[in-house]
């Protein structure tokens, strides 16, 4: 202890004009980032609302797209490539054709983002399809441990994916 | 020394343990109600700040001196992980359309907590530090770094694990993971900016500057995934979570908790050492080595 380095009135005075200054450089870096303009500028992915009000800016570009897979839309068998299936928020729908295998968990009613662009063609080319999963984290209704036939069986009924 | 804030930390602790996860484990397994009538959101708030009241005062109360206590919390630790994975591995139900890759979320999520919260209590210390000048705060900062660091550096390696077979991706440039990578390099960084300064003074004041703007980072990282549109879903709370999932959460929370503080303890303590190493007069040389001088 008697080692340490004591701090002179003066230097201390030094540290804490310091820490006032990093205090003042951090509340306007978080200011900035929190209330300023990059939280519009910086989109993860488009909703297809987004997509549809984006207009000519929408083609060509690789983007992303964000949203519900709808129910009863999805075309093709699980684990191939050839994978058709719409995109849907509250307000707008986009056709998706997916080249990829689409990971486990992907179903009907499922949020999904999928990367590649929108065609002329009035369908979004995906090229990397990712699944989405919500907060929810819930036991199987019985509340039990449930056998693996048991939970294969759920996966499949949840799936929406028959043949 | 300061016996009585260390068994003031360890009451608090003890009542956070039993609100938090005694009671829940009273309820699911024992049909019994331990509550003593507390309602629910009065036992969480127990559980949460008691449990971040503790940490703080046993860093307050740790001199250095004592290497007993960070064992014994550490060894502590242990048991809760041991206990919340045996829960979570054998006894949790899988998740209703996640299956068992659920149960990643038991180690994941308490490590986010805790990586934040040992990134809070660095730029405390770094504030305590600036203020006052004590390099026992300089220890604790760089202490409660590390350990964050590695809180970070694991919670990505968990994260990705969790990612691929549900997000069908390893890693994306979504905002949650994006300011999470940001706040693993900007606090490694620190740490490396500790080691090209060769004056303790200077190393402690411009890296506890450092810490504070980097703390930035924390809040951004709380809050990408409300401000954001994100793969990452947003947090869950105990509504949004089946109850058999809770006590092994809880227990690993506990489990790192515990685990962080005596890490942080610990280091704090090589931390301290060193600088006192750094700052002790250079031996006298031996008569050997004076006759090769001369």
């Amino acid at each position: 202890m008697d080692t340490k380095p004591t701090a002179s009135a003066q230097s201390r005075r030094k540290t804490r004009l310091f820490m006032i200054g990093a205090f003042l450089v951090a509340a306007t870096a978080f200011v900035v980032i929190s209330a300023g303009g990059i939280n519009k500028n910086l989109v993860y992915y488009w909703t297809p609302t987004d997509l549809h009000a984006a207009g000519d800016k929408a083609y060509g570009a690789t983007i992303r797209l964000g949203g519900m897979v709808a129910p009863k839309s999805v075309r093709g068998r699980t684990g191939t490539s050839g994978l058709e299936f719409d995109v849907k928020d509250a307000t707008g729908i986009v056709h998706v054709k997916s080249s990829g295998v689409p990971p486990q968990m992907f179903r009907e009613n499922i949020g999904v983002v999928v990367e590649g662009t929108m065609t002329r063609s009035g369908y979004f080319q995906c090229n990397r399809l990712m699944v989405s999963h919500n907060n929810e984290y819930r036991a199987p209704k019985s509340g039990h441990k449930m056998s693996k036939d048991e939970l294969q069986k759920l996966m499949r009924t949840t799936e929406g994916l028959k043949d | 020394m300061k016996r009585n804030l260390f068994w003031l930390a360890i009451a608090l602790l003890a009542a956070a343990v039993y609100f938090g996860l005694l009671v829940t484990i009273g309820d699911q397994y024992l049909h019994a109600d331990l509550s003593l009538g507390l309602p629910v959101v009065a036992r969480t708030l127990v559980a949460f700040l008691g449990g971040l009241a503790a940490i703080v005062i046993l860093l307050i109360a740790d001199d250095f001196s004592n290497l007993s206590r960070p064992k014994a919390l550490g060894i502590a630790g242990v048991v809760f992980l041991l206990i919340g994975s045996y829960f979570g591995l054998f006894v949790a139900p899988p998740e209703q359309f996640m299956g068992e890759t659920q149960r990643i979320m038991y180690v994941h999520v308490p490590t986010a907590w805790f990586a934040l919260v040992a990134m809070t209590l660095a730029f405390a210390a770094a504030v305590v530090f600036l203020f006052g000048g004590d390099h026992d705060w300089d220890a604790r900062m760089e202490a409660s770094i590390e350990v964050g660091v590695v809180l970070a550096f694991l919670l990505c390696c968990q994260g990705a694990i969790w990612a691929k077979p549900t997000w069908g991706v390893w890693w994306d440039w979504d905002p949650r993971l994006t300011t999470t990578a940001v706040l693993l390099f900007a606090f490694l960084g620190i740490l490396a900016l500790r080691k090209f300064v060769d004056d303790p003074h200077r190393r402690a004041m411009w890296s506890a500057v450092a810490t504070i703007i980097a703390y930035v980072d924390v809040p951004i990282v709380y809050f990408s995934v409300k401000w954001w549109n994100s793969l990452h879903q947003q947090q869950s709370n105990p509504n949004t979570v089946s109850k058999p999932f809770w006590i092994p959460l809880r227990a690993n929370a506990f489990g790192i908790l515990l685990l962080m503080t005596a890490f942080i303890m610990l280091r704090a303590r090589i931390s301290a050492l060193r600088l006192k190493h750094e700052l002790a007069p250079p031996p006298p040389l031996d008569d050997a080595e004076l006759g090769e001088a001369i």
